[in-house]
């Protein structure tokens, strides 16, 4: 199993937002989180790679297995495409980008700085730095925004790939991603209730 | 580690990164302050290891709001915060390349500014020394209070009255040991506490900034 979650209950700021969550994405699945905005997806994927605490429940996943994406791309302007990826593949001891690059059709902008990139090309820029983490489960926050439709189309290939190799993905996505090994969670059954006791409990009132 | 470590130092001296604004502001002081106190060059060699000593300080808190905030501003703080490396060292390594970029050129080119300030040739070496084992302990309180504001609107201002009080012993023990150079006397206490509050912070603040840097990015 690459990843298992049980009876998860998350908050932001305080807030509980989602309660008794449960799902398991097996190696070469990826499930996508439906549901409105604010409803906790990202605090949802943020919980997962360890950025929130869990309020109660239990993640289960292998130690050093977990890449996170959220909506920024950490791109840093003034570098340029190939020293951007290049400080992500030193970080995780992966040898050459190039590959990478090539994923996602950037090899030809390797040299120029990230700054001078269209908002598309900085996700697809994001995007690769999935490829060189060597993390088998992605999770990805919206990874889709900016893209257009060739590049959902690309980045669903890398996925595919990703996939096919053993890996899986959590994807908080409000866009259709056309991919087999693919399974939709509404998380909207697991809205939590702002009942008073929760909120004392957590020492907002 | 070494990775970013390079990126940072890169950063910085990239357009924008934000290298030359510690000196600038460190050479607005040197040349400013003549003026104020007037054609008195006695009093102005007197002064001139303390002005220096704030002018540093001042500089190297300018940049300090950097050393976080633009890697939580690009999403970058969270991606490092989720990668293999350790809070605490990405805390350490932070406050080093801050002082690679700023504490370390300070030191560098305070016996041309000290020049400016008509300090005496016999002050130049203890001054120099006094930074080179302060301004560590700068750039690593530094790190800990940009890492209390990281996430918070406007943190300039915060970060500032934060780090102030935490700088007055380095400014203290710093600046005694460069006037007791100056004037002759035995240093060497004033920079055993010098080098001691460095020391101690380096060993100590990486953590505590970890710990608040953890609690900020929830």
């Amino acid at each position: 199993m690459s990843v298992s979650v049980h009876d998860l209950s998350i908050a932001r700021g305080g807030i509980p937002l989602l309660e008794g969550v449960h799902f398991d994405v097996p190696a070469g699945q990826a499930l996508i989180l439906r549901g409105p905005n604010g409803i906790g997806k990202t605090t949802l994927l943020r919980t997962i790679s360890g950025l929130q605490p869990v309020r109660s429940g239990r993640i289960e996943l292998a130690p050093d297995s977990v890449t996170y994406a959220g909506h920024s791309d950490g791109v840093k302007n003034t570098l340029t495409v190939a020293e951007n990826l290049q400080f992500w593949a030193d970080i995780y001891g992966h040898k050459g980008i190039t590959s990478a690059l090539e994923s996602v059709k950037l090899k030809t902008l390797a040299d120029r700085p990230a700054g001078m990139l269209s908002a598309g090309q900085k996700r697809r820029l994001g995007l690769s730095r999935l490829l060189v983490t060597g993390r088998s489960l992605w999770l990805l926050d919206e990874p889709t925004v900016s893209l257009d439709a060739s590049s959902i189309a690309m980045f669903s290939n890398v996925l595919e790939d990703h996939l096919q190799r053993g890996g899986s993905a959590v994807i908080a996505s409000h866009v259709e991603i056309a991919l087999d090994a693919l399974k939709e969670l509404d998380l909207m059954p697991f809205r939590a209730s702002l009942d008073t006791s929760t909120f004392l409990e957590d020492g907002e009132v | 580690m070494i990775a970013l470590l390079m990126r940072d130092i890169r950063l910085a001296f990239r357009a924008g990164g934000g290298f030359g604004l510690a000196l600038a502001f460190f050479l607005i002081v040197v040349v400013l302050v003549p003026f104020a106190v007037g054609a008195q060059s006695a009093l102005l060699a007197k002064v001139a290891s303390g002005v220096l000593w704030i002018g540093a300080l001042l500089a190297c808190l300018l940049s300090l709001d950097r050393i976080f905030a633009l890697d939580y501003e690009d999403g970058s703080l969270d991606l490092l915060a989720t990668a293999p490396l350790p809070l605490e060292g990405l805390t350490a390594i932070k406050a080093l390349a801050h002082w690679l970029t700023t504490g370390l050129p300070l030191v560098l080119v305070t016996p041309v500014f000290a020049v400016m300030l008509n300090l005496p040739a016999e002050g130049f070496l203890p001054l120099a020394v006094s930074l080179l084992l302060g301004t560590p302990a700068l750039s690593t309180i530094g790190a800990f209070g940009a890492a209390l504001t990281v996430g918070v609107r406007r943190g300039g201002l915060l970060l500032g009255l934060l780090v102030l009080p935490l700088y007055v012993p380095t400014l203290i023990f710093g600046a005694e040991m460069a006037r007791r150079g100056l004037e002759g006397q035995d240093y060497t206490t004033p920079a055993l506490l010098v080098a001691g509050i460095s020391c101690g912070t380096i060993a100590l603040l990486p953590f505590a900034a970890a710990a608040v840097l953890r609690a900020n990015l929830r």
